[in-house]
């Protein structure tokens, strides 16, 4: 790449005016992504006295303590439990089904296309009419419409499609002869398994689990069809805005952002941890 | 049991689809022989070795290991251990417990399979090694860890497949040297998969030439040299000319042919083509007036008694009993 770019630069070891022009444009960009953000984090920590727009009126923990009252706002707390349960679970089974599937796939057998194509297909079908089907098919099968039946349902016709991408992706990159070699060291096929493919496989894996939960966490639009009674954080959220607009808001922002980094953070330490043992285990 | 051979094999097939990767090979291999399988890419050396590891199902045909059929018996009850060209050493796992492994998977507790790993790492010199991790050694270290992690499960049989590859020429001839020693002092056989003449003839006791999913010649390295029994042969293991005669082909060893003047004796006319210096020897190339490609292996010494140049014209001379006939096509 160093050797790419200097020599794109020629011999005057001057950028060219594009790279100016494209510069500003990047930064322009970013500034369009991460400018409202930036005045919703500053403008949760409002004065009492404030309102939803600039200037500031003092600041204080107001809005975020007003989160935390029961009954008098949407119940923000049991909401982001909820969630984060709904989210941990589908991304457990989008785990374990697009992991078996990816490897299953890899032998080619008759309609495996088809299959795939099936299993794919719900990542091209508009979210709000895949919600609605799942709605309406329970309602007329007289099934109650809750968070861990239906919503989930219409999660995982989100989530499954999407592992079963990435699990393909990280399978694709895996040596066959790991396994030939195991099955050679007297490894049964469970033994196999635990002690060899998914160990190799394991970053991947920790990669859909967290693309799957982050995925869950703020679905909207199928979930706001098959929820039933017991809403999701992100429903909530949505209420919320179109009933009352007061800093509360900006505070939600806030503090689901920091859930994010901190689910993040504890991630990346959780695999530098894993290289870390590897590594003291190798000195 | 009749443990004469350790390995038979009793026409085996292999077909993909409509394609016949092996037709209908047969081969015995004597107990504790270097077997080096040679053949240009395709010729369904591999498969055959994968064959008797049990890696690929055969077609037809019965695989006997140690006068016991096994051609139904799944990889780890067959006695053979087989070691990957790319090593598929486990990247999550210390040398010592890629070797530990299968020990391992039999159950055999932490110390025990520990101890019993050192022991083999120091077989290959690796005992400093044992904490690191694959990635963290060269290949050639790789390499004797592969060799190690076989050996471990003690077979009768061990594969190996083109396991000199991946070195460098200099790596490669000390390695070779290594895993003959290895094969001496264990008394087990050692199937060799190979496209590298040069490593079969170095290493073999039995060299077995194949072709197009046939096996051409299967002997020892010498015997094959020396007469060979086809053209194929004859070119494929390098050193010799295949020219044609009156009555038959004919190969002639390059080293026997000498640069001079036509007589009684057999020659054959022609202009040089090419001129290259081996340091010991001097590679000369001839194009035939008859338009067949001939090479001479001249001492550097005669050479530069009267050394030729390309385009002069030279007769290629050698004597009836280094010519040897090729019997099959």
């Amino acid at each position: 790449m160093a050797f790419g770019s200097s020599r794109a630069r020629g011999p005057s070891e001057q950028r060219p005016w594009t790279f100016y022009a494209l510069g500003t444009l990047f930064g322009a960009y970013l500034l369009f992504l991460y400018g409202p953000m930036l005045v919703i984090y500053v403008l949760s920590f409002q004065g009492p006295n404030g309102g939803v727009t600039f200037p500031m009126v003092g600041t204080s923990l107001t809005w975020f303590r007003d989160l935390f009252k029961p009954g008098q706002m949407a119940n923000i707390p049991v909401s982001f439990s909820r969630s984060v349960e709904l989210a941990a679970l589908v991304s457990a089974l989008t785990v374990v089904f697009s992991v078996s599937a990816a490897l299953g796939f890899r032998r080619r057998f008759p309609g495996s296309g088809l299959l795939f194509y099936l299993a794919i297909a719900s990542l091209v079908m508009p979210s709000l009419l895949v919600g609605f089907g799942i709605g309406l098919g329970f309602q007329m099968l007289g099934l109650p419409q809750d968070l861990f039946t239906s919503a989930l349902g219409a999660q995982l016709t989100w989530t499954l499609p999407f592992g079963l991408f990435a699990m393909f992706a990280v399978v694709n990159r895996f040596n066959r002869a790991y396994e030939e070699a195991a099955n050679d060291l007297g490894a049964s096929a469970w033994q196999r398994l635990r002690y060899v493919t998914l160990p190799i496989l394991a970053p991947g894996i920790v990669g859909v689990a967290m693309g799957a939960f982050t995925l869950s966490y703020d679905e909207y639009a199928r979930t706001t069809l098959t929820i039933g009674t017991r809403n999701t954080l992100p429903l909530e959220i949505y209420a919320l805005i179109s009933s009352a607009t007061s800093p509360t808001l900006f505070a939600i922002g806030t503090l689901t952002t920091t859930t994010s980094f901190l689910l993040i953070g504890v991630t990346l330490v959780v695999v530098f941890r894993m290289q870390r043992r590897r590594a003291t285990a190798a000195n | 049991m009749d443990a004469r051979f350790d390995v038979e094999l009793v026409s085996v097939t292999k077909r993909f689809g409509n394609s016949v990767a092996v037709d209908a090979i047969s081969l015995r291999i004597p107990r504790g022989s270097y077997c080096c399988l040679l053949g240009p890419s395709g010729c369904g050396k591999t498969t055959t070795l994968r064959m008797i590891a049990g890696h690929e199902a055969v077609t037809e045909g019965d695989v006997l290991i140690g006068g016991a059929n096994v051609t139904m018996l799944p990889t780890v009850r067959r006695g053979t251990a087989m070691m990957f060209q790319s090593y598929a050493l486990f990247p999550h796992l210390s040398c010592l417990d890629n070797v530990a492994f299968s020990l391992k998977m039999r159950g055999i507790a932490k110390a025990e399979r520990h101890r019993q790993a050192r022991e083999f790492l120091a077989l290959v010199h690796l005992e400093d090694y044992a904490q690191r991790l694959p990635s963290q050694l060269s290949g050639g270290q790789q390499q004797r860890v592969a060799l190690a992690r076989a050996l471990i499960t003690k077979p009768r049989v061990l594969l190996l497949d083109e396991p000199l590859s991946a070195l460098d020429p200099f790596l490669r001839i000390k390695v070779r040297e290594e895993l003959k020693r290895l094969q001496r002092e264990l008394g087990i056989s050692f199937i060799h998969v190979t496209h590298s003449q040069d490593e079969a003839m170095a290493l073999a006791d039995l060299m077995v030439v194949m072709d197009h999913g046939h096996i051409r010649q299967a002997a020892a390295p010498r015997e094959v040299f020396e007469r060979p029994v086809s053209a194929f042969i004859a070119r494929f293991i390098g050193g010799h000319n295949v020219l044609p005669t009156p009555h038959g082909a004919i190969a002639i060893r390059a080293d026997r042919c000498q640069l001079g003047t036509g007589g009684d004796g057999p020659h054959v006319n022609g202009r040089v083509a090419a001129v290259e210096y081996q340091g010991t020897m001097v590679r000369v190339a001839l194009a035939t007036d008859a338009g067949d490609e001939a090479t001479a292996l001249v001492p550097d010494a005669i050479f530069y008694r009267a050394p030729v140049a390309p385009g002069d014209a030279a007769t290629l001379v050698w004597s009836d009993h280094d010519a040897h006939p090729l019997t099959e096509a």
